[in-house]
């Protein structure tokens, strides 16, 4: 078990990470503000990534795919919003669930429909592609790389957008008080439609980054949809800090857990045995951490405290 | 000195900075309507809490008979005999008002691990329910959907819910809410008669009623009891006047 | 618009009639079809009884059919292949007989509907959701990653289990015992709504804090209620796993989940048939327009997005309006 591959896993981790986040933030962002549970969020990761593989597919770009993958996630996300989930607002956690549900299978099945079974391929831009130096002698794609600083960047814009602006203070106010801000003369739809349609352009952006690393096809989000809970359940639900703390442990514990468990059981176990059983645990690592989490404060590390 | 069937000790309790119960003593004894009164603001909600049990004090007790109850949850003083009302009432809309009456029945029996028979068909919860009914003058709307009530059908629902506990003590909350003349008449009339079988904790801020029917009123203000005494005396006092009662009467 | 008694009546008749004529005019494949209808209205009749009658929105409700499908495939895997399933403490043999099977397929379930009900009710609402989700993912990836019995290309049994007395392998001996299955379910479950358990079930879901001051722990009620739900579905999932004489994974996956949701928005949440009406409904739309598009899910999310916008009693709000309160 050399340092090299732990620093490897490390920062495996910090990247699958931050691409939780950009998930969990819009997620979390919406729950807090509309207390809206939303399924169709992976569909929304999916476009951004099937936008971004068709058009890098026409223009050979990779920053024109990703503008259309966030545009087109947006876009997609304000249709759904005004055709559907306005409606939702006011209905029940089971109506949510089972409306945006329905939405993932309009999604997945309409874009078989379009693009086939079969998945798309995106590729790495070659100025990103490639190996760096880190110090100590490492070598770790370039592009990760890029990755973790695109998701750390992100959560420094909407910690300022948060905290720093006018749109910032509706948010955390409408997290506190919907009713109250509606009557002080905030305009809700509108308010409610851009923080949809931002969480949408921040899945649809995750969709067209992980997109290069792995494939583009349908039934890619709800993996990712279902760990962004998780995230934002360990995390709190409403706190975007909570949703980075959340995303990071989250994907350290999954990276290394892949690495360490098998390690751990080799130690008392046959080689062969210690592998299955230690990347059977693994695959269930994260759930036993956010069991944990949740037995320790049940509304999550950040969230509010029931 | 009669010992008092519920009290409260020392009672305190604060949300940050703001302290929502400021050390409140009071007791309710056998046979008595206490009458807690008080601004809006003043913590009246936060001390029913404390009292039936959604919320821990910082400090103080609360004995219901004799037994410290203060770190008991809510469903255990409501066995030991604590019945309490709504200021919202709590009901379950989408079923009958029988149904309703009877979930109280049932829950006084402690038999909800029946998962056979039908439990309409239990003649003593029936009948406990029913009776119930009958004392509020709900009899006849009995197979009603609750959510098709009247407000002032559904405050005597809440009433009768407690009734079937057969408690030992009554804590009310603001039971007159909404009721208009005629309906806070008939409640006043019945909670009268009612303080012979359990007293009653009574918050409220319809005065009328407090005064036709406290034998002690107790006045909280931001938190704190600054008098308890009997109608004529909380008449009486300046410093209630000036905290609450505006210009004398 | 029909009385709801009527209804349920007739759709009884109809899944007992339709088989039948399958038979006499030998279409086997119909009392399949028939058969996965009852099996999957038998796991939304285990699911009801935690979503419809406790207000538990339980995202993750495969963990129990994939258990019970688990059950029965490990079991018989170890008797098709004549090896012992353990030999350390005791000596424990596969076996395919359906009872045995069933008995450890709904104890399997109830173990983990109380371990993940004690874990996942001490939350609420989303929170709640978000943890059922999990734990079906958990179960999931396991399953995947477990070699032993297949992992993600699942496990086949060549030969369906038996029962005694029956031909399991006729197919409208295996429907009459599943039907037979689900009429007693049915009937317990209509027993419990109107038992003081389900009185206080009812109102646990509506207001706990009401049933709190009347001496009750409403989380010791939907504990309960989750549990008896997790034992129901588990059996569906031995059952289905039988039908099929395969599981795999998916039986675990978070698509299952919505889909036995969906039987009992379908049909209409907290109404005794609704998860019949609802998984008839499915299997015939999976079947038929299944037959004409790949892609019949878009219209099957269209429904359903209907459904929750416009109709929320499901198909038998819209045939019988609103439930009767019961006297």
């Amino acid at each position: 078990m050399s340092t090299i591959l732990i620093i490897e896993q490390v920062l495996n981790g910090l990247q699958f990470g931050v691409m939780l986040f950009l998930m969990a933030a819009g997620l979390t962002l919406i729950f807090g503000v509309m207390g809206l549970i939303n399924l169709a969020h992976g569909s929304l990761y999916m476009v951004g990534a099937f936008a971004a593989a068709a058009v890098a597919g026409l223009t050979g770009s990779f920053l024109l795919a990703l503008v259309a993958a966030m545009a087109a996630a947006a876009m997609a996300g304000m249709l759904i919003e005004t055709v559907v989930i306005r409606r939702l607002y006011a209905t029940d956690h089971l109506d949510q669930v089972l409306a945006t549900f329905a939405l993932i299978l309009i999604f997945s099945e309409g874009t078989r429909w379009i693009f086939g079974s079969f998945p798309l391929f995106l590729d790495i831009p070659d100025a990103l592609s490639g190996p760096v130096t880190l110090p100590g002698g490492i070598e770790y794609p370039f592009y990760r790389l890029v990755l973790i600083g695109v998701g750390l960047a992100v959560a420094a814009g909407l910690t300022l957008l948060i905290n720093r602006t006018r749109i910032g203070i509706q948010i955390r106010a409408g997290e506190n008080d919907r009713e109250m801000i509606a009557a002080l003369g905030v305009d809700i739809s509108r308010l409610y439609t851009l923080v949809f349609a931002l969480g949408a352009a921040l899945a649809g952006l995750a969709g067209a980054l992980v997109g290069a690393i792995q494939s583009v096809q349908v039934g890619m989000g709800e993996p990712v949809l279902i760990l962004a809970f998780v995230v934002i359940v360990i995390g709190g639900i409403g706190s975007i800090k909570g949703a980075l703390v959340g995303a990071l442990l989250v994907g350290l514990t999954d990276t290394l857990g892949g690495i360490f468990l098998p390690e751990l059981f080799k130690l008392f176990m046959a080689p062969a045995t210690a592998s299955s059983a230690g990347s059977a645990l693994a695959s269930m690592a994260i759930y036993i951490l956010m069991g944990v989490v949740l037995i320790w404060r049940p509304t999550g590390l950040y969230g509010a405290r029931a | 000195m009669t010992d008092a069937v519920l009290a409260t000790h020392g009672l305190t309790k604060s949300f940050g900075a703001l302290m929502a119960t400021d050390s409140v003593s009071l007791d309710l004894r056998a046979g008595e309507i206490h009458a807690v009164i008080g601004p809006n603001g003043a913590g009246k909600s936060t001390l029913i809490s404390q009292i039936c049990g959604g919320l821990v004090p910082d400090a103080g007790r609360v004995d219901l008979l004799g037994h410290d109850v203060t770190m008991l949850p809510a469903r255990l003083r409501a066995q030991q005999g604590l019945a309490r009302t709504f200021q919202i009432s709590a009901l379950a809309m989408e079923d009958s008002v029988l149904q309703n009456v009877m979930l109280g029945a049932l829950g006084a029996s402690r038999r909800p691990w029946s998962f056979l028979r039908p439990v309409l068909g239990q003649r003593d919860l029936r009948d406990t329910a029913e009776h119930a009914l009958e004392r509020v003058g709900l009899a006849d709307v009995a197979a009603t959907r609750t959510a098709e009530l009247s407000h002032g059908q559904r405050r005597q629902l809440e009433v009768a819910v407690a009734l079937t506990l057969n408690p030992k003590a009554f804590v009310m909350d603001e039971p007159m809410a909404g009721l208009g003349a005629e309906g806070s008449k008939r409640l006043t009339e019945f909670l009268d008669g009612l303080r012979a079988q359990a007293p009653i904790l009574l918050v409220e801020h319809d005065m009328d009623a407090v005064f036709a029917l406290a034998d002690r009123i107790s006045v909280l203000v931001y938190g704190r009891v600054i008098e308890t005494g009997t109608v004529a005396e909380i008449r009486a006092s300046q410093a209630v006047r000036d905290a609450y009662l505006g210009d004398p009467a | 618009m029909m009385p709801e008694r009527v209804l349920n009546a007739v759709v009884l008749a109809g899944l007992l009639a339709v088989p039948l004529w399958a038979l006499v005019v030998d279409e086997p494949f119909t009392i399949t079809l028939a058969t996965r209808a009852v099996i999957f209205a038998l796991a939304a009749v285990g699911l009801n009884i935690a979503l419809g009658f406790g207000g538990l929105v339980s995202l993750g409700h495969a963990v129990f059919f994939g258990l019970g499908g688990y059950a029965m495939g490990i079991l018989a895997h170890h008797a098709q292949t004549f090896t012992p399933l353990a030999e350390w403490p005791f000596l424990i043999e596969g076996t395919k007989s359906m009872p045995v099977i069933w008995l450890v397929a709904m104890l399997t379930s109830g173990v983990a509907a109380l371990l993940i009900g004690l874990l996942s009710l001490r939350t609420t609402g989303v929170y709640f959701i978000m943890i059922t989700l999990a734990f079906g993912q958990m179960f999931y990836y396991f399953a995947i990653s477990w070699a032993a019995y297949g992992g993600e290309d699942g496990l086949s049994i060549y030969v369906r289990n038996d029962f005694p007395g029956l031909n399991t392998l006729v197919p409208i001996q295996f429907f009459g015992l599943c039907f037979a299955l689900l009429c007693v379910a049915l009937l317990f479950t209509a027993l419990l709504a109107r038992s003081p358990f389900g009185l206080a079930l009812n109102a646990a879901r509506q207001v706990p804090a009401r049933v709190e001051t009347v001496g009750l722990d409403p989380l010791r009620l939907k504990l309960v209620a989750f549990v008896i739900s997790g034992v129901i579905t588990g059996l569906a999932g031995a059952l289905f796993a039988d039908l099929n004489r395969f599981v795999s994974p998916t039986m675990f996956s978070w698509q299952m989940s919505g889909e036995i949701i969906i039987f009992i928005i379908l049909g209409g949440t907290a109404r005794l048939f609704g998860p019949v009406v609802g998984a008839v409904l499915f299997v015939t739309l999976e079947h038929f327009l299944g037959g004409l598009s790949d892609y019949w899910h878009i219209y099957l999310g269209a429904l359903l997005l209907l459904i929750v916008l416009f109709a929320r009693g499901g198909v038998i709000g819209l045939l019988a309006g609103r439930a009767r309160l019961h006297d």
